[in-house]
Formats: C-alpha cells, structure tokens, sequence
C-alpha cells in the first residue's frame, strides 16, 4: 500500500502516485498539542478519508493540508517537493480547493455569482479592464461562466441558478459549495464534514456526486466526515485520529478490524 | 375505419404519410427556422428544421447500422429532450415503432412493457434508467442494444450493448453513403395506415395495454386540431409533460410536425417555471393540477405582499372574475403589420386609457380628502365603502373596458408575465375536471384557458371548446370530423379518424372497447346539455353506482368539489352498495404547510400535519360545505359524506395508489387500506394502521398511524318529508 506504484482499484478508477505527503506533522496551540506527529499520504484520485472522535484533530490536519495552520514540525511535501508557508491564496493558486464545515458562501449573492467566485484563479484580466468591459474581459467571463455552467449542470442545481443563497436550505447550500469548490478545477480537493447535519436523502445524493467528481474529473479528494456508513462506502484509504493522534491508516476494511480503532472510536466490543 | 369519409381530405393532409415525410417537408419549407429549442448550460440551444432533419437522419443511419430492422419496437424512456423527440422519429424513418416509456417508472413497470412489446432496443437517458434496464434485463430474452444520451457515470459499464447517442449519430454519419439508399427506401414505404407509435395506457385498473396508433390516426388528429386553433409554425410550445403521455406525442409531435412550430423543452424538471417563464410558450397544456398548484404559489405569495399590492390585487381581481375579464381580457390573433387606420385607433384607445388612469386618480385623491375630514379614525372602511360618484367621464360600457386596461397594466400583466403565460392564445386543460374558481381565475386574467376531452384511444380529441363557449362545467362539442353518439344509460360513444388500431396483443379488450362499426366505447357516463349542444361528463360509468337504499353514487362528482380547496389534495369517496358515503382525503402540504406557519403551527412530518386537530377541523369544514352543496341536488344528495379520515401519507404513484398519469386506482386504494374503510364502517373514533410505502428508489418501508375519523355535518334529505311538512 506505501509503494508509489500506480494501480487500478476494483471499480476501474487509476490511482496515481503519491500527490501530498505529511512528514511527522505536529501542531501546537500554545500548550496544546492538537496533532502529534502524524504522517500519512494522499495518492492522485483517490479519495482519502480523515476519521476520529470529537477532538481528535481532524479539522486541524485538514487545516494543515489547506496551509492555513502552520504546523511547528514536520513538512507537508506537495506535487513531490516540500511545500513553504504560504498565504491561503497561494494554496488556491495551487490547486487547492476545499469547502467548510460551517457553510461559508456569500449569502447575499446568487448561487452562479457565488460558483463564479470560484474562478477568481483562473480569469488574468485587469481591475480597468473588468471596469470597461469589452474585448477581452467579456471574453475570459463568458469561457469561465461555460466552465461554471458545466459544474452547475454536474451538480443538478440548474433551478436554483438566480436564487439568493441565503433563502436556501442547508442541503443545497453544501452543494452550492461544493460547486465553487469544483469550479476552481481543484487538482485537490478538501471536503470538512461534508454531509453534516444532512437527512439520508441528501446524504445519498451527497455521496453520488462525491463519487462521480472523483470519478468524472479524477479529482483527488480527502474528506472528514463523521458518518461511519458514507466513510466505509466512499473513501479508498482512511486515516484514524484521536487525540491528535493516528491510530490507523488504510483501506476501510482494514480500519474496521483494527483494534485500537475499535476501541476508541467505534466502542469497545462487548462479548 | 370509416374509409369514405377520410380519403378526401388525406388528400387535403397534402399526401404526407408519415412523421418523416413531414419532416422532410418541414426542412425544406421552414428551413432556418427553430424546430427545438433545449436550455443546456444556461443557454437556450436551438435547432432549426433543416438541423433536425440532419439530426435525425445520422440517428436513423446509426439505428440501421446497430441491426434495427423494420417493425422492431424501440423503447424511449427519459424526459423531454429534443433528442428523444428525435430518437422517435428517426425510429420511424427505419420501419420501427418507437414506444415511450414513464420515465419515473419503477424497474418492475418498464419489465411489464419492455416484455409485451418484445422491445429489442431502448434510447434512454441517463445512468438512473440504464440500472433501471439492466435490473430486468434477465427477462427480456429478446432485449439488445441500449443507447443512452448522458455518459455522466456509465464509463465503466459493459459498452458491447450500450452505446452513446452522439456516437451512434456519428457512426450513422460515418456510413452514410453505403446506407443512405436502404433508408430512404424504408421512409418511402411508410404509409398512413402503419403504426405511428405505440403508446401504454395508465392503467387505472389492471396492466397497462398498448395502444396501437396508425399514422392517420395522429397526423389526421395533428391537421385537425391545428386547424381549429388556428395554430401556426410562428407558435411556441413547452414539451414538459411525460413523453409516454398521448397528449405530448401529439402536441409535441403531431401538431410540431404538421404546423411546423416550436418545441422547447425545459433544462431540467425543477426548472420548469423559470423555463415557461423565460420561452413564453403561445400554445400551452397542462393537467387542473399544474394551474392549482400555481393558483396556490400565487395566493401564498400575495399573503406576503404590502398592503398597497395586496389591495390592488384583490380589487382587480375581483373586477375580473365579474365577468370582466371574459368580457375584454381575450387575446386576439394580433396582425403581423398594423395600418394607419389601426394606429390611430390605438393611439386613441391610448389616450382614453391615459384619461381614465388620471380620472381614477383624481377622483381617488378627492375622496380620500372628503373622507379623511369626515371620517378621521375609520378612512379605510369609508374609503371602501363608498362606489365613486365624483367624476363620471367615462360611462359604462367603456368604463369598464378601460379599468380592466388598467387593471391589465397594473396587475393581470405582470401576474401572467410572472406565471410565464403572457403570449399564451390557446390553452388547455384536461385529464380531469379542473375547480371553476381556478378555472375562472386564469379566464379572468385574459388568458384563453379552453378545456378538452380525450383519451389515448382517441389521439386525444373527442370533444374541444370552441374560442367564445368556454365553461368550467362542459368539455365542449365534438371536435372536427368526431362522431359522438350517447347510449341509453348515458355511456359515450365516439368515432373519428383518431380512432386508435388496436390494443396490441389483446384482441378481447380491443373487441371489448372497439365495435366493428368503430365506435369506441369510452367507459365515461355523460350528456349533452339542452340547447347549446356541449358535453357534460358525469363520472366513470363503472365507477358510477347505487346506495344500498338505492340513491345514485357517483364519487367524481362529489371528490372533485372537495379537490377544488387548495388545501385538499386528493379525495377518495367510498359508498357504492353501502349505507353511506365515507371519504378518505389527503391534505396539499404545500398549502397547509403555508397555513400552518402563519398560525404558529410546528409540526415535523406529513403525518403530524395530517392528523392536527386545526388541521382536521378546517376540513371538516369544507367537507360539511360540500355536503351542504352536493344536498342541493336531488339526485346525489345521497352522496354526503357522513364520515372521512384525512390519510397519514400523500396518495403516489410509487406504491400503485395512483397511475403515473395521477388518477386515483379505486380499487386497489380500497384494498390497501381496508382497514381504514372498515373502521369508516363500524363506528370507531379512531383507526391504527400501518401502512407500507415504497421510495423512490425502489426500497420499502412502513408507517404506523392512529387516524382520528370525523363525522361532519349532513344535511337530512328526504325529499317526501319535506313536502309533507
């Protein structure tokens, strides 16, 4: 499983080679250790889950991951080279996309002006240009609304195109998210608890388009979730943490019969 | 079939035979004009005729070139998309029948037709009706190929049988000079007595049955319809209703390809309103229940209006429901260029208009003054209750006219703008009886809101209302060239040229509804009314039955006065042989659910809603008014409901309660919950149940309830007594 060899998973998607490494991470909130010496890795289009209890540090790795914490030791190796300390920016500007636990779009925008905003990397043009509005600025908006379109069209929200945000409900605006997340063509992409606070239904489509991104456009995609069903069902390699630690790393079937993770997250078997 | 009367004017249809040959004529006398439009990626994409007929020859040569051969039965299961409108088309030109499916069947519904008709292949949409397929496939020895149009998902399904629809087109395009004679020679050989399409009815009892349609029947129909609306190819339609619904072949097909209009179909399902908004369609269709529910949006959102709007709208409305609107809402066929006479005349009428809109105002504003000096605390009461008596520039009838401009203006303009039927000249109703409020309400906004009677059987057409005879309670005259005879008991008889052929692979119930003569038996009990010659339906002859005392039992009549609430959904009466009458009724949530919250109302669940006591009392209301209503009548007054239970689940599809056309299957509604209808019987206050219900995805599951069972008010009928007293 460590090797760097490419393969071919039983469903016929290809897994590459590792995309992002995590060398001996540790983070520290003053005293408080939230990650102790964690290293695992991320393979090109597979999609990696981060599980644990409450407090176990998962939003933090995914932190990590993004480059919005710095960690105190440890390197965070990207596209085979370590990564420096970078403004949040520059993270986008390296492929890097993610949604938040806490929905964090702009509420008084449309859902297509919100999707657009997730293109901010991709168009060159000036702020006078933009002002004028002719030749090339009209052009680059109209090949990045067709690249939005497509991701609207993907994620089935076609009805809620011109709607506020704001007077969504909370399943679709996790789409709409996820939406402008895909619309930065992210060759990474960070999910944290995705399907959160969501009914079975919504969970299920949630899950399909997870599938289909990682399936469609090969997109790598690590995850945090806590629902144990969606994790087993969706990810190819899991990642255990409790209290800021790692206690198991692998396929889903692996975790299920590893003790320690048993233990600590999903209770102790009784006989 | 008729053969005397029908040849003269086949030779009118201009010698075209088939949907094909139409196309082909389309092509060369429409040429660069829109045939399809389909809003894909945010934008309207368009698709002029001479396209189409490109489009669908590369698919025809694909077909030929998958091994489709002459008289195979080509399933079409997805939503509206021009491309299946194509895939039916192009199956045509090759010989082969194509037959639309329900695209939100379950696996098992698809089982059933694919088998009968021995479909050897299907053009479906997308991944979800791929799994469908390939779930029964094992049952279906004679099943080959599948072609599907969105690839979203499917890349790693076995492609020996399954091919993509662009790809098919482009292998078509690819042999087209070695298979372009062996099509043309198979477009030549269609003829107006071949099967056109092949279309499942709903199925309110039983398996659905396969209505053989020829060629004559939907051109023949298509011309005439076309004719009595005057339709043209400068007309629009939206194409959103289901595909294996005969009502859509022949708007979207029949009418399309004989006038040459428009069909645009919507992005997806959930867009439809913004879609019918932004194409303005000028030829609409759509089942009662559409317009409730838009009635209903309507009425919640004016409840969330300011005042000054609120006002205006109901002021108006009011002014058009009085006759107001029948009288000058209209539409008239405007002229493509207006002279100098017709300008003038509209700039006059513009002026005038101009005059009373400043009358009114003055004359708002003088009373307002009067009656804020006479009546400081109470301005609002006096206000309104006065009629003005100032100013009287303009005199009836002309006063009226101009209110109704500017009500038009004001109100009913934007209101239908809103509602996306602003162009709307012809539009239809049918399926069911729509309320005479809703139906009123669009008539009153200037909107030429028509009803029909039909069936499959008939391609549609038995009886249309003609423009200026429209009424909420008849379904019009006979259409053009249908013959209508009406038995002894009041069963109706129809022949015409829509005739259908057949019921495939079932001459007895062909033999059953079809006489040698033609006449077809609609299984509809009705009358044609004194004088003005309109047909009135009463009920389903079958399900039209007797009391135990004997009185007449007729659930239609009564069920359709309760559906006219917004907040009632669906009603089911029981009583046939009975003692009385006992109706089950399911709430509209969008409706109560609106209701419940502007009266601080929590509730978690369909169920608890259901069973709220305000909720149950203000049905019990409606049901006592509709008993009041339904004692008027000597003849039903039987009919009252002495006891009804408000179900804990919404009526569906799903679990076989309604047909995918939503009519409610009697029967098996009984069946289902005869507990509940016992518990109706016995006596008892209450009833637990549990219930099983399937989602949408095919799993099933169950629902426990104790329903409350309510005994409204009846009004004591014994017609005797009262006389003696």
């Amino acid at each position: 499983m460590n090797d760097n060899e490419p393969y071919t998973t039983a469903d016929g998607r290809k897994i590459g080679g590792v995309l992002m490494e995590m060398k001996n991470i540790t983070l520290r909130f003053g005293g408080v250790k939230a990650i102790t010496d964690i290293s695992f890795n991320i393979r090109e289009g597979e999609i990696r889950a981060i599980i644990g209890p409450n407090g176990a540090g998962k939003s933090s790795m995914l932190n990590v991951i993004s480059g919005f914490y710095i960690p105190q030791e440890g390197e965070v190796w990207y596209k085979g080279a370590p990564r420096p300390q970078m403004k949040p920016y520059e993270v986008a500007q390296q492929g890097i996309a993610r949604t938040f636990q806490n929905i964090a779009l702009f509420e008084g925008m449309s859902v297509l002006d919100n999707v657009m905003t997730g293109r901010l990397n991709h168009m060159k043009t000036g702020i006078f240009a933009q002002a004028l509005w002719k030749g090339k600025a009209e052009k680059e908006e109209e090949a990045n609304r067709e690249q939005v379109e497509k991701v609207i069209d993907f994620l089935e929200i076609q009805h809620i195109r011109k709607t506020p945000v704001s007077r969504l409900p909370y399943g679709l605006k996790k789409r709409v998210e996820l939406a402008r997340a895909l619309a930065a063509e992210p060759s990474l992409l960070l999910l944290d608890e995705p399907m959160a606070g969501m009914n079975v239904e919504e969970k299920e489509d949630m899950s399909r388009f997870i599938l289909d991104v990682n399936d469609e456009f090969g997109t790598t995609i690590a995850l945090i979730e806590h629902d144990m069903g969606v994790v087993m069902d969706l990810s190819d390699r899991v990642v255990v943490m409790d209290y800021g630690k790692k206690i198991g790393d692998g396929t889903p079937d692996e975790v299920r019969s590893n003790q320690d993770v048993i233990d600590a997250y999903l209770g102790v078997a009784h006989d | 079939m008729g053969g005397e009367n029908v040849t003269a004017s086949s030779d009118a249809a201009g010698g075209y035979q088939s949907i094909p040959a139409l196309l082909q004529r389309n092509a060369r006398e429409f040429g660069s004009k829109a045939a399809y439009r389909e809003k894909e990626f945010g934008i309207w994409q368009t698709w002029s005729w001479a396209e189409t007929e490109k489009e669908v020859e590369a698919l025809a040569l694909g077909l030929i070139n998958l091994g489709v051969n002459e008289g195979d039965f080509i399933a079409i299961i997805g939503r509206n998309r021009p491309h299946f409108y194509w895939s039916m088309v192009a199956a045509q030109a090759v010989g082969a029948i194509p037959v639309p499916l329900y695209n939100d069947s379950a696996a098992e519904e698809m089982a059933y037709v694919l088998e009968h008709c021995g479909a050897r292949f299907a053009i479906v949409e997308d991944q979800e009706q791929v799994d469908k397929v390939i779930e029964v496939q094992d049952r279906l020895p004679q099943f080959e190929h599948m072609i599907y149009i969105d690839p979203r998902g499917l890349r790693k399904y076995d492609h020996r049988v399954l091919h993509e629809f662009a790809k098919v087109q482009n292998q078509g395009r690819a042999a087209h000079d070695e298979l372009i004679g062996e099509l043309k020679q198979r477009r030549e050989k269609l003829k107006i007595d071949d099967q056109c399409v092949m279309l499942y009815t709903s199925g309110t009892t039983g398996k659905p049955k396969g209505v053989v349609l020829s060629n004559r029947n939907i051109i023949r129909s298509a011309q005439n319809a076309s004719e009595f609306d005057k339709l043209g190819p400068g007309d629009e339609v939206l194409a959103y209703l289901p595909m294996a619904w005969v009502g859509d072949f022949i708007f979207s097909i029949g009418q399309a390809y004989w006038t040459g209009f428009c069909v645009n179909c919507p992005e997806s399902p959930e867009t439809m309103m913004i879609d019918l908004r932004e194409i303005g369609p000028t030829y609409y269709f759509a089942p009662p229940r559409v317009f409730e529910t838009q009635l209903t949006s309507v009425m919640i959102r004016m409840e969330d209006a300011g005042p000054l709007k609120y006002a205006l709208f109901h002021h108006f409305m009011e002014f058009a429901r009085s006759g107001a609107g029948e009288k000058y809402g209209m539409p008239k066929r405007s002229l493509a260029k207006p002279d100098l006479k017709r300008r003038i005349k509209q700039a006059w009428k513009f002026a005038m208009g101009v005059g009373f809109a400043a009358e009114t105002l003055i004359e708002n504003a003088i009373r307002l003054f009067f009656v804020r000096l006479r009546h400081p605390l109470a301005v609002r009461e006096h206000f309104k209750a006065r009629d003005p008596i100032l100013l009287n520039l303009y005199p009836e009838p002309v006063r009226s006219y101009f209110k109704y401009r500017m009500g038009e203006v004001l109100i009913y303009g934007p209101l239908k703008n809103t509602l996306g039927l602003s162009r709307v000249r012809v539009g239809y109703t049918a399926g069911e009886a729509i309320g005479p409020e809703i139906f009123d309400f669009y008539r009153s906004l200037g909107i030429n809101l028509k009803q029909l009677y039909g069936q499959t059987e008939a391609s549609v057409f038995i009886t249309v209302q003609p423009d200026g005879e429209v009424r909420a309670d008849t379904v019009g005259v006979p259409a053009p060239e249908v013959e209508i005879k009406i038995t002894d008991e009041g069963r109706i008889y129809y022949r015409s040229p829509g005739t259908f052929v057949e019921y495939y692979k079932n001459p007895e119930s062909t033999a059953d509804t079809k006489d040698a003569e033609g006449w077809v038996d609609t299984g509809d009990a009705g009358f044609f009314e004194e004088g003005t010659g309109h047909l009135r339906i009463i009920d389903r002859a079958k399900d039209v039955g007797k009391l135990a005392n004997g009185a007449m039992f007729a659930p239609k009549y009564v069920e359709n006065k309760l559906k006219f609430y917004p907040d009632i959904l669906e009603a089911v009466l029981f009583g046939a042989d009975r003692d009385f009458c006992v109706a089950f009724i399911n709430i509209d949530l969008t409706a109560v659910g609106n209701w419940a919250e502007r009266n601080n109302i929590g509730y978690s669940s369909y169920q608890e809603l259901a069973g709220h006591p305000k909720v149950l009392a203000s049905i019990q209301e409606h049901v006592e008014t509709v008993n009041r209503s339904v004692a008027e009548d000597a003849m039903l007054s039987g009919c009252q409901i002495h006891r009804f239970v408000v179900l804990h689940k919404e009526l569906d599809a799903d679990d076989g309660e309604m047909t995918r056309t939503r009519k409610v299957r009697r029967a098996f509604v009984a069946d289902k919950f005869n507990d509940i209808v016992t518990a109706l019987y016995d006596g008892s206050s209450q009833v637990s149940t549990e219930t099983e219900v399937t989602y949408e995805d095919g799993r099933k599951g169950a629902i426990k309830a104790t329903l409350e069972i309510r005994d409204p008010k009846v009004v004591p009928v014994n017609p005797q007594k009262v006389a003696a007293e």
